[in-house]
C-alpha cells in the first residue's frame, strides 16, 4: 500500500467551556489506506461519531473545540484548510452517511432532486440521464418502487428507507473516502447484505476507501481490512481484521468479542463485561478501562499505557498483555 | 409448558384505504398483518423476525390490544380479547405488558423513575399505599439490577442500557403472564445488549414470563428463543422450534435471512445468499406468494397460487410450494 489517504494524528476534542472543558477525544491516531476499509468500533459514547465529524470539520463549535491534532487527507491537513473550502471536499472527495438520516436530508426537497444534486456535483449528465442514474441508485439500495418515489419527501419514508436515500446520495459521487456512521443499523439483514455488497462493489470498482462505524461486529468483520477499537475517547487497539478477531490484545476488545451472540453458539448465558462505561472526561489518569478490567494491576491506574506493537499490523494499549507477550 | 397462553386465528390489520377529504382517491391500503395464526405456550419465548415493515410491531400491539384488529380472533388465557367488554379488557391488560425498542423515547422525561415504574401499580392496584408502592419499586429496581437509590431521579440521567432496565422494571411490576418485547436490545451496543438479554432470561426463569420477542438480530434470537416465527409482508412464512429453524430452515426467505446475518468472523461470511429482484411495496403485495419477486426458486405456480402454511417437519410449518424439494441451505 502506498501513502495513506487519510491520516488522523493525535486528535483531541473538547466539549464545554474553555475554562473547564471535557475531553471527549484524547490523542486519537489512525490511518486509512487507499482502497482500504477501516472499521471503527467501541461502546456508545466512546467518540466514534465525534471522530468522523472532526474529519469533516462538522463538530459543532461551540460547544465543541478541536484542541489538538492533524487530519491529513490526500496530503493536505483538513484542519488548516479555510472553512469555505470544506463543502467542496465534502461533496466531492469525502461522502458521509450519518447516524441520523433525518438531520442530514433536506426536508423540503424531493428525494429525487436531492440525489440529483449530489450527482451534479460530480458528473455532467443531462437531466434524463441523471434521472436514470437516480433511479439506478435507489434500486441499488433496495428502495421499493423507486420511480414512484422520486417526488416523495423525507418525512414520507420510514427510518430504514431514509437511510437508503442517504446511502444512495453518498454513493452518487464515487467518493475517494466514504465515511459511514452506523449505515445499516436501521435496515434488516437481507437489505443490509445488499448494502454491504454495494459498499464492497464501489470499493473494488472506484477504489474508494471506507471508514465504517458500527457496533455490529458482524458487519465490521464482513467488509473491513482493519479495525480501530475506541474506549472512552481513546484508541485502545488497532490492527488488521484477522488479528483483531482472532487474537485481540486489549481486554476491552476481548470482552466485546465474547459478548457477541453468534449464530452457531449454544452458550446458556452471554458473557457480559462487568460495570459500565465511565462518563466522558471523568478519567484523568491511567487506563480508562481500569475499573472494569479483569487483568488490571496497580500501575494501570496510575499510568495510561502507550500503544504496544503486537506484530507489524497490530497494536494495543495494555500494560498487562504487552508484558505477557514479552515473556 | 404446554398450556396455550396466546391463540391467534386469522388476525388481520389493514391501515389506510379510507377516502381522503376533498379527494376521490383513497389512501393506499397497507395490509400490515394479513391473516396470521399461531399459538404461544405459557413460559415460552416466541421470537418474531422478518424485514422492516413486515408487521412485527403491529402484531405485537394487536396482541396487547393496543390496536383494534381488522379481523380475526386473539385469545389470551382462554379469553377472546376481540369479544370482551371494556371492563374485562382492562382486567386482561394487567396480564400483558410491553417493553419498547427505544430506551430514549419510551420513558416520559418529566416523571421520576419511581413514578414511571409505579404507573401500572397505580392503575391496577389503586388501594396500595404510597409507602408500599415505593417499597415495591425498590424491589423491582433490584430485580433488574439497579440501585433503589435512583428512584427519585429522571430518565435523562441514565444510559440506554439503564433506561431499558427501567422499562423492564415497569413491565414486570404486575407480574404479567405475557410480555411483548419489541426489539428491546436493538438500540443497545454489544456489551449492554448482553446484559439485557441475560436479565430477560433470568427473569423468565424466576417468574415464568412468556416473551413475544420481536428482533432483527438472528444471533440474539437464537440465544433467547424457544420457537421462531418468520414474517414477510404481513404473513407468517415459517414457524417452528428454534433448533429446526436454524438447522433446517425450509422457506427460502428464512434461508436468505439466516445466510445474510453477518457473522463476527472475518472468514465466516462466504456463503451468503444475496436476494435479487425488487422489494415489493406493502401497498402492492404481489399475487400468490408475496416473496416470489425476490425468490431464487420462484416458478409460475408461485404467482398464481398462494402457498398455505403447512407442516414440513414436526412442529415446523412453512408456506412454500417447494419446501420439501428445496435443498437446505443456511
Ligand atoms: N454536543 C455535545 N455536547 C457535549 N458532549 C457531547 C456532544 N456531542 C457528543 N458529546 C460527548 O462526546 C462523547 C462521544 O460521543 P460520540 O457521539 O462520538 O459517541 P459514539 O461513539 O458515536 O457513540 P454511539 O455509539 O452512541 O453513537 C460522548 O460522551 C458524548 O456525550
Ligand atoms: N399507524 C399506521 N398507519 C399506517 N400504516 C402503518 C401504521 N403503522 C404501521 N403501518 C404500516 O404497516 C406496516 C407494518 O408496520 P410495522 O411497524 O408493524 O412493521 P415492523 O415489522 O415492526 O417493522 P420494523 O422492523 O421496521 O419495526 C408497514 O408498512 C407500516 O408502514
Ligand atoms: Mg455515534
Ligand atoms: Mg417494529
Amino acid at each position: 500500500m502506498s501513502r495513506a489517504l487519510l491520516k488522523v494524528e493525535n486528535l483531541s476534542v473538547d466539549f464545554g467551556p474553555v475554562s473547564n472543558p471535557i475531553r471527549v477525544l484524547n490523542d486519537v491516531s489512525f490511518s486509512v489506506g487507499r482502497g482500504q476499509a477501516v472499521g471503527l468500533v467501541g461502546e456508545s459514547g466512546s467518540g466514534k461519531s465525534i471522530t468522523s465529524l472532526s474529519i469533516l470539520r462538522l463538530v459543532p463549535e461551540p460547544p465543541g473545540h478541536i484542541a489538538a491534532g492533524r487530519v491529513e487527507f490526500d496530503g493536505c491537513d483538513l484542519l488548516k484548510l479555510p472553512r469555505n473550502k470544506m463543502p467542496e471536499i465534502r461533496g466531492r472527495d469525502i461522502a458521509m452517511i450519518f447516524q441520523e438520516p433525518m438531520s442530514s436530508l433536506n426536508p423540503v426537497m424531493a428525494i429525487g432532486d436531492q440525489i440529483g444534486e449530489a450527482i451534479k456535483l460530480h458528473r455532467a449528465l443531462d437531466s434524463s440521464r441523471r434521472r436514470e442514474r437516480v433511479i439506478e441508485l435507489l434500486k441499488l439500495v433496495g428502495m421499493p418502487d423507486p420511480v414512484s418515489r422520486l417526488g416523495s419527501y423525507p418525512h414520507q419514508f420510514s427510518g430504514g428507507m431514509r437511510q437508503r436515500v442517504m446511502i444512495a446520495m453518498a454513493l452518487a459521487c464515487d467518493p475517494k473516502l466514504l465515511i459511514a456512521d452506523e449505515p445499516t443499523t436501521a435496515l434488516d439483514v437481507t437489505i443490509q447484505a445488499q448494502v454491504l455488497e454495494l459498499m464492497k462493489k464501489i470499493r473494488s470498482e472506484v477504489n474508494s476507501s471506507i471508514l465504517l462505524i458500527s457496533h455490529d461486529l458482524g458487519v465490521i468483520a464482513d467488509i473491513c481490512d482493519r479495525v480501530v477499537v475506541m474506549y472512552a475517547g481513546r484508541v485502545v487497539e488497532d490492527g488488521d481484521v484477522k488479528s483483531i478477531f482472532r487474537t485481540p490484545k486489549h481486554p476491552y476488545t476481548q470482552g466485546l468479542l465474547q459478548a457477541v451472540p453468534r449464530l452457531a453458539d449454544d452458550r446458556e448465558r452471554l458473557y457480559q463485561i462487568a460495570g459500565s462505561v465511565p462518563a466522558a472526561g471523568s478519567i484523568k489518569q491511567g487506563c480508562p478501562f481500569f475499573a472494569r478490567c479483569s487483568l488490571r494491576q496497580n500501575r494501570c491506574q496510575e499510568q495510561m499505557p502507550p500503544m504496544f506493537q503486537f506484530g507489524s499490523e497490530h497494536s494495543a494499549a495494555c500494560w498487562v498483555t504487552a508484558e505477557e507477550e514479552v515473556s | 409448558m404446554n398450556d396455550v397462553l396466546v391463540k391467534a386465528e386469522g388476525v388481520t390489520k389493514f391501515f389506510g384505504g379510507e377516502g381522503r377529504l376533498f379527494s376521490k382517491e383513497k389512501t393506499p391500503q397497507v395490509r400490515a398483518v394479513d391473516g396470521v395464526s399461531f399459538e404461544m405456550f405459557a413460559g415460552e419465548t416466541l421470537a418474531v423476525v422478518g424485514e422492516s415493515g413486515c408487521g412485527k410491531s403491529t402484531l405485537g400491539r394487536l396482541l396487547l390490544r393496543l390496536l383494534e384488529p381488522t379481523g380475526g380472533r386473539i385469545e389470551i388465557d382462554g379469553t377472546d380479547l376481540t369479544q370482551i367488554s371494556k371492563e374485562a379488557l382492562r382486567n386482561s391488560r394487567r396480564k400483558m405488558q410491553m417493553v419498547f425498542q427505544d430506551p430514549y423515547g419510551s420513558l416520559s422525561p418529566r416523571r421520576t423513575i419511581a413514578e414511571i415504574i409505579a404507573e401500572p401499580l397505580e392503575v391496577f392496584e389503586p388501594s396500595m399505599s404510597s409507602r408500599a408502592r415505593r417499597e415495591r419499586v425498590a424491589d423491582l429496581l433490584e430485580q433488574v439490577g439497579l440501585s433503589p437509590d435512583i428512584m427519585d431521579r429522571r430518565p435523562r440521567q441514565f444510559s440506554g442500557g439503564q433506561r431499558q432496565r427501567i422499562g423492564i422494571a415497569r413491565a414486570i411490576a404486575l407480574n404479567p403472564a405475557l410480555i411483548v418485547a419489541d426489539e428491546p436490545v436493538s438500540a443497545l451496543d454489544v456489551s449492554v445488549q448482553a446484559q439485557i438479554v441475560n436479565l430477560l432470561q433470568d427473569l423468565q426463569q424466576d417468574k415464568g414470563f412468556s416473551y413475544f420477542f420481536v428482533a432483527h438480530d438472528l444471533a440474539v434470537v437464537r440465544h433467547i428463543a424457544d420457537r421462531v416465527m418468520v414474517m414477510y409482508l404481513g404473513r407468517v412464512v415459517e414457524i417452528g422450534p428454534k433448533s429446526k429453524i436454524y438447522a433446517a430452515p425450509q422457506h427460502p426467505y428464512t434461508q436468505a435471512l439466516l445466510s445474510a446475518a453477518p457473522e463476527p468472523d472475518p472468514e465466516g461470511n462466504t456463503k451468503r445468499i444475496i436476494l435479487q429482484g425488487d422489494v415489493p411495496s406493502p401497498t402492492k403485495v404481489p399475487s400468490g406468494c408475496s416473496f416470489r419477486t425476490r425468490c431464487p426458486l420462484a416458478q409460475p405456480i408461485c404467482s398464481s397460487e398462494r402457498p398455505e402454511l403447512r407442516q414440513v417437519a414436526e412442529g415446523q410449518l412453512a408456506a412454500c410450494h417447494f419446501a420439501e424439494t428445496n435443498p437446505i441451505r443456511q
